[in-house]
């Protein structure tokens, strides 16, 4: 089971963070920063995988940003970076070549993303047609609800 | 009401938006904090307006800062506003901000309750599946225990969308609120075959998960998994399906065979690298649990996996696999030394150090050479500190292996810059000079020159570390100096000035080994034809150096030379008189070391008449209650023992002795159940043992060793064993009957005595009739039943069943004695009309129950039977019946044993904390009767009587102070029981208290036992 995600920018600033087991803010503070550190002074050729604690951490880095996740003792560390590439790909296909700045600004709908793509850190849907889909479709729910809103100001 | 809304609008116009908030973020780089902080007030503004389109934006506001690591906790109520607005937009805002911000901690989540279990039945399934995404967040136990009902629901929704969120939230529910698993197990199994590919992965998924924390509840479902995982082409799905395996394999090895094929398909077939590298592992599990090893299977595996392995940074998960190989098949790791050795090159340090412990395993005697060089190479490149010392201490523990050539590569060593292993290098030297004589010339001269050398390390101080193999390098050369072709330079080498500026404890050794390589030289000298002077002047050179080192600082090094420096002076005066002194010179440091194997003491024969086993002094008093037992007894029984018995004991400790008494050890431990089983050979050859065979099965009276889960109790009992062969060799041989025995119990001290560990539960046994003799003894909590010629009963334990008021477990160890099989065996007890035995339905009240087991020489097997008591105030005995089937080559004869059980009082008692503060409240309470109870003459120490109470009568301490202690215990009825347990002057008085004065009345006469037969 993943036990949380976290994207970071080069620069070390945090840009989504998604836990999947009850974390106190304190412990994810300190987690968080400890991560970023180890993982930034890693040079390009390294692998992608290290122990850190109890944890496996697989981590990829993709233009600005750095994709880290940590999985358990027993989780494959090569499926958990076909994850983060999936993810990748669905960030991509929705905002359109992703960049970190559609994350920053639509930091809510990469949650989102992430959200119908996993769910209490196992992999909900393997297929992107589907995610995707559901995606849409909230969305749409989302804007009838903004448009009636907006008529009944007017 | 239409002006509010448009003043709502009108504010929301000038409301930043997340968009804005971003922005101003980053456009005040320098005073972030001080413009979020202007921002949050703003927030708490728009927080406390009526329009949830507001809040909502501000609740996504506080989500974005969160991340940024600000605390938003006082916004949870807000959150949880928002969380149940009825607009999907504003919902899923608001459960996106509980699963960020929530944790179990966060009290407003009882609130959240209803409006969950109202989402996920809402018709729109996104505002179920937004639920569901929350729920999966942040659930609590509480949560999960009351929303386990409606996910269950949902795993059977008409929409695959939510079906498979359900069953994936469901494991979050059963980690949380495990009772839920039982209920909810079929149709998750159900979901295995759901006709929607997302679903049944969810399932997979949640089924693997489970499986891995308790593989052996899930074997059932190998053969569904093994059709799913040769049936389905999502790599996904069989990545979870191949670990499942992974960790179902080493309880089922039948398994394991069935999987190697398809496994070795996949890897040879697919292009996936993560599945790959899944078979792989799980192969790996396999063939480690096979054991038997499948060399094709996994040699083919390695070829396919290090093929791939030279592509990016598969390394590592290569060099992890192939250390598990390593561990079962080192041959066929063997055969990929180069690549390995490759990997030591390798950029990223994690990769450097896996390479290295892989090449550590592979080390054998023939490619040792070969490593250690290449690895020498390596340490010349190698960079990083960490990385290197963690080289240097492999090659040295690798080279440890092995004695020859080590000692240049560990001078080789030396001349690395900044190592830290200047201690490590020492020490090795000096472990392979001392150990290997062959060596010695040669490690003598590399020291030499090493000495000779030595401004070369110590000139930086850098180095500091390294000249601790000076240390090694002078006390070789000094002690071994027989061995030195030029000693004079050597000597010379070691009194130079520079030497002053070591660390003291080396300039110490120095000081020693200049007087030893002075005294070889000397005899050099004088051995060659008369020339005097010559010798005369080595002296002078001492007596010229050494005062350099009298007036070090170290204590130890001034001593030393001091010392010698007197010494050479004597010497020097006696060369003057021409006396020859090289002899007496030497003998100073006569004597050669010998290295000692680790093993070596054990080849040492024991002294007649020492006895390792006995204690030298008193037993230590362990809170076992047994102790006391020796105490008071033990010492006559160890002194009439010592007189009597000595003698004819250790004349025959020799091999046969030694082989009995291990014999006897493993005997014990079959029979204690807090053993692992040992083969079941071994008690055959204890009932053969030596002493033991000379008596007629018949006449023994006691042969059953006390089980008592303790360490040197154990070898008491060998003793006591060993004694009453001897001394019923001695004794004419009757019958003993029961009344007898009862009075032996008590009176006669003799060594066999089972006093020593008192029996808390009694059992009479009925034998005046009986063909064999049967000696059914209990010891708290484990009584024991033996009984010679035929199945040896044991009553383990007799315990009070908590669920269950009324019932007490019995549990029985039969273990067969003799050398027949037997079979058939019934156990029957006859009812009272309080205590019954529980039959199965349908069998009458007076039928035996059939001991699901048959037992063949030497074996022993447990067997619990469970009675059921309607009022345990009183003690109660059962009489009792075992039939059973002794079945010969030839015959078979049907035997039967009487015995009768004995349930104490104590034994509805069940150990039970107690705080001080609930347990002066009970006291309080007035509910309790009192009754009290003197006991003479205990001369024990107070936490020795303390701990017999609570081992024998299940009390537990509440409370010591000083010589005064409270106790508490609960019947399986859930009386309460009291203890004020006072001691002064060997007296010791106990006032009891309990909710029922007949139980308590019983205890008190039980716990008096107790301390009367000590």
């Amino acid at each position: 089971m993943m036990r949380f995600m976290l994207l970071f920018s080069r620069q070390g600033k945090l840009r989504l963070q998604k836990w999947y087991t009850a974390t106190a803010e304190r412990d994810k503070k300190k987690m968080v920063r400890e991560l970023m550190q180890v993982v930034l002074a890693r040079k390009p050729k390294m692998s992608s995988f290290l122990e850190w604690r109890d944890l496996k951490i697989v981590y990829k880095r993709y233009a600005s940003l750095y994709f880290c996740c940590a999985v358990e003792e027993q989780d494959n560390e090569l499926i958990t970076l076909e994850v983060i590439h999936r993810f990748v790909e669905l960030l991509d296909k929705y905002f359109g070549s992703v960049c970190e700045l559609d994350i920053i600004f639509n930091f809510e709908k990469a949650y989102f993303i992430l959200d119908e793509f996993l769910i209490g850190g196992e992999i909900q849907d393997t297929s992107k047609k589907s995610v995707l889909k559901a995606i849409e479709q909230a969305d749409l729910l989302q804007e009838v609800h903004t448009h009636t809103h907006h008529r009944e100001k007017k | 009401m239409a002006l509010k809304i448009v003043k709502g609008s009108i504010d929301r116009m000038f409301d930043k938006n997340l968009q804005d908030l971003v922005r101003g973020i980053r456009n005040h780089k320098e005073d972030e904090a001080k413009y979020i902080s202007t921002c949050i007030d703003e927030i708490k503004q728009e927080l406390k307006q009526d329009n949830i389109a507001v809040k909502a934006n501000a609740v996504c506001k506080l989500t974005y800062l969160q991340m940024l690591g600000y605390d938003v906790s006082w916004a949870a109520f807000n959150i949880v506003e928002v969380m149940s607005s009825s607009k999907f937009t504003y919902k899923r805002i608001g459960y996106l901000a509980a699963s960020q911000c929530f944790h179990e901690s966060t009290d407003v989540i009882m609130l959240t309750t209803n409006q969950i279990r109202k989402d996920l039945s809402s018709p729109n399934q996104y505002d179920t599946g937004v639920a569901l995404t929350g729920l999966s967040c942040f659930v609590t136990p509480d949560l999960a225990r009351d929303l386990a009902n409606d996910i269950m629901t949902l795993m059977s929704h008409t929409k695959p969308y939510i079906r498979k969120k359900a069953v994936l939230i469901m494991y979050k529910v059963f980690l949380k609120y495990p009772e839920s698993l039982r209920p909810a197990f079929p149709r998750l199994k159900e979901k295995l075959e759901d006709p929607d590919p997302g679903v049944q992965s969810a399932a997979v998924n949640v089924i693997c998960e489970l499986a891995r924390r308790n593989p052996k509840n899930y074997l059932s479902l190998a053969p569904l998994f093994f059709k799913l995982m040769t049936s389905s082409t999502n790599n996904w799905v069989l990545i979870k399906i191949i670990k499942l395996f992974g960790a179902l394999t080493p309880l089922e090895p039948r398994l394991g065979k069935k999987l190697i094929e398809p496994l070795t398909n996949l890897i040879h077939s697919t292009s996936a690298m993560s599945l790959l590298y899944e078979c792989v592992n799980t192969v790996i599990a396999v063939l480690i649990s096979l054991s038997s090893g499948m060399p094709n299977h996994s040699a083919s595996i390695q070829v396919s996996f290090s093929r791939h392995a030279h592509t990016f940074s598969l390394k590592y998960l290569g060099l992890l696999a192939m250390s598990k190989i390593l561990k079962t098949h080192p041959k066929s790791v063997q055969s990929h030394k180069d690549l390995i050795l490759q990997c030591l090159d390798d950029k990223d340090e994690s990769i450097r150090l896996r390479a290295l412990d892989l090449l550590y395993g592979m080390v054998s005697k023939k490619n040792l050479m070969e490593i250690v060089k290449k690895l020498m190479l390596h340490v010349d490149k190698a960079e990083g500190t960490t990385y290197r010392d963690e080289l240097l201490t492999k090659i040295i523990d690798i080279c440890s292996q092995s004695n020859y050539q080590y000692i240049s590569i560990l001078v080789e060593l030396t001349r690395l810059e900044g190592t830290r292993h200047g201690h490590l290098i020492a020490s090795q030297m000096l472990d392979v000079a001392i150990r290997v004589k062959a060596i010695r010339a040669f490690a003598v001269a590399q020291m030499a020159t090493l000495l000779d050398n030595a401004h070369l390390l110590t000139g930086n101080t850098q180095r500091n570390g390294i000249c601790e193999v000076l240390y090694a390098a002078a006390w070789i050369c000094g002690e071994f100096s027989e061995h030195l072709e030029e000693p004079m330079a050597t000597l010379e080498a070691m009194l130079r000035p520079k030497v002053a500026t070591l660390p003291g404890h080396i300039q110490a050794v120095y000081v020693q080994n200049a007087a030893k390589l002075f005294a070889t030289v000397l005899r050099g000298q004088e051995g060659a034809p008369a020339d005097s002077t010559v010798a005369q002047e080595t002296s002078q050179l001492l007596i010229d150096r050494l005062p350099l080192f009298v007036q070090s600082s170290n204590l130890e090094v001034q001593e030393r030379a001091s010392c010698i420096l007197q010494l050479v002076k004597y010497i020097q005066k006696l060369q003057q008189k021409d006396v020859e002194v090289a002899e007496e010179v030497t003998a100073l440091f006569a004597g050669e070391l010998n290295p000692v194997a680790p093993k070596a003491q054990k080849k040492v024969p024991v002294p007649e008449g020492l006895d390792l086993d006995v204690w030298i002094n008193e037993p230590p008093s362990g809170s076992e209650s047994e102790d006391e037992g020796r105490k008071s007894k033990g010492k006559a029984v160890f002194a009439k023992d010592e007189s009597r018995h000595t003698k004819p004991r250790y004349t025959e400790v020799d091999e046969k002795e030694l082989a009995k008494r291990r014999e006897v050890r493993k005997a014990e431990q079959a029979n204690n159940p807090f053993y692992i089983k040992a083969s079941p050979s071994s008690q055959k050859v204890y009932q053969d043992g030596v002493g033991v065979e000379h008596i007629p099965v018949v006449q023994i009276d006691l042969s059953v060793p006390l089980k008592v889960p303790d360490q040197y109790v154990k070898l008491e009992e060998e003793r006591r064993e060993r004694n009453k062969a001897d001394k019923k060799k001695k004794k004419d041989k009757k019958k003993r009957e029961k009344g007898e025995k009862g009075r032996r119990r008590r009176g006669d001290s003799g060594p066999e005595s089972e006093e020593d560990i008192t029996p808390a539960h009694m059992v009479d046994i009925v034998t005046e009739e009986m063909p064999e003799w049967i000696d059914l003894r209990f010891i708290s909590p484990l009584i024991l039943l033996s009984l010679s010629l035929a199945p040896h009963l044991q009553v383990c334990d007799i315990q009070g069943n908590l669920q269950d008021g009324s019932q007490v477990v019995v549990s029985v160890i039969f273990e067969n004695k003799c050398d027949s099989f037997i079979k058939s065996m019934e156990f029957n007890v006859l009812d009272s009309l309080n205590s019954k035995l529980q039959r199965p339905d349908g069998a009458g009240p007076h039928d035996g129950l059939i001991v699901p087991f048959q037992l063949p020489p030497g074996i022993s097997n447990e067997a619990r039977f469970i009675f059921s008591v309607q009022n345990i105030v009183m003690p109660q005995k059962l009489k009792g019946t075992l039939t059973f089937i002794v079945k010969t080559d030839d015959s078979s004869t049907h035997e039967k044993l009487d015995f009768k059980l004995h349930f104490t009082c104590t034994s509805y008692l069940i150990t039970t904390p107690c705080y001080s503060d609930a347990y002066s409240k009970l006291l309080e309470s007035g509910d309790l009767k009192g009754c009290s109870l003197k006991l003479e003459g205990v001369n024990q120490p107070f936490h020795h009587l303390l701990a017999r109470i609570c081992f024998h009568h299940h009390f537990s301490v509440v409370e010591r102070i000083d010589s005064c202690a409270s106790m508490y215990s609960r019947s399986i009825q859930g009386h309460h029981m009291c203890l004020l347990v006072k001691t002064a002057d060997q007296t010791v008085s106990i006032d009891a208290k309990c909710d029922e004065p007949g139980l308590l009345g019983n205890v008190l006469d039980e716990i008096k036992l107790t301390f009367s037969q000590c």
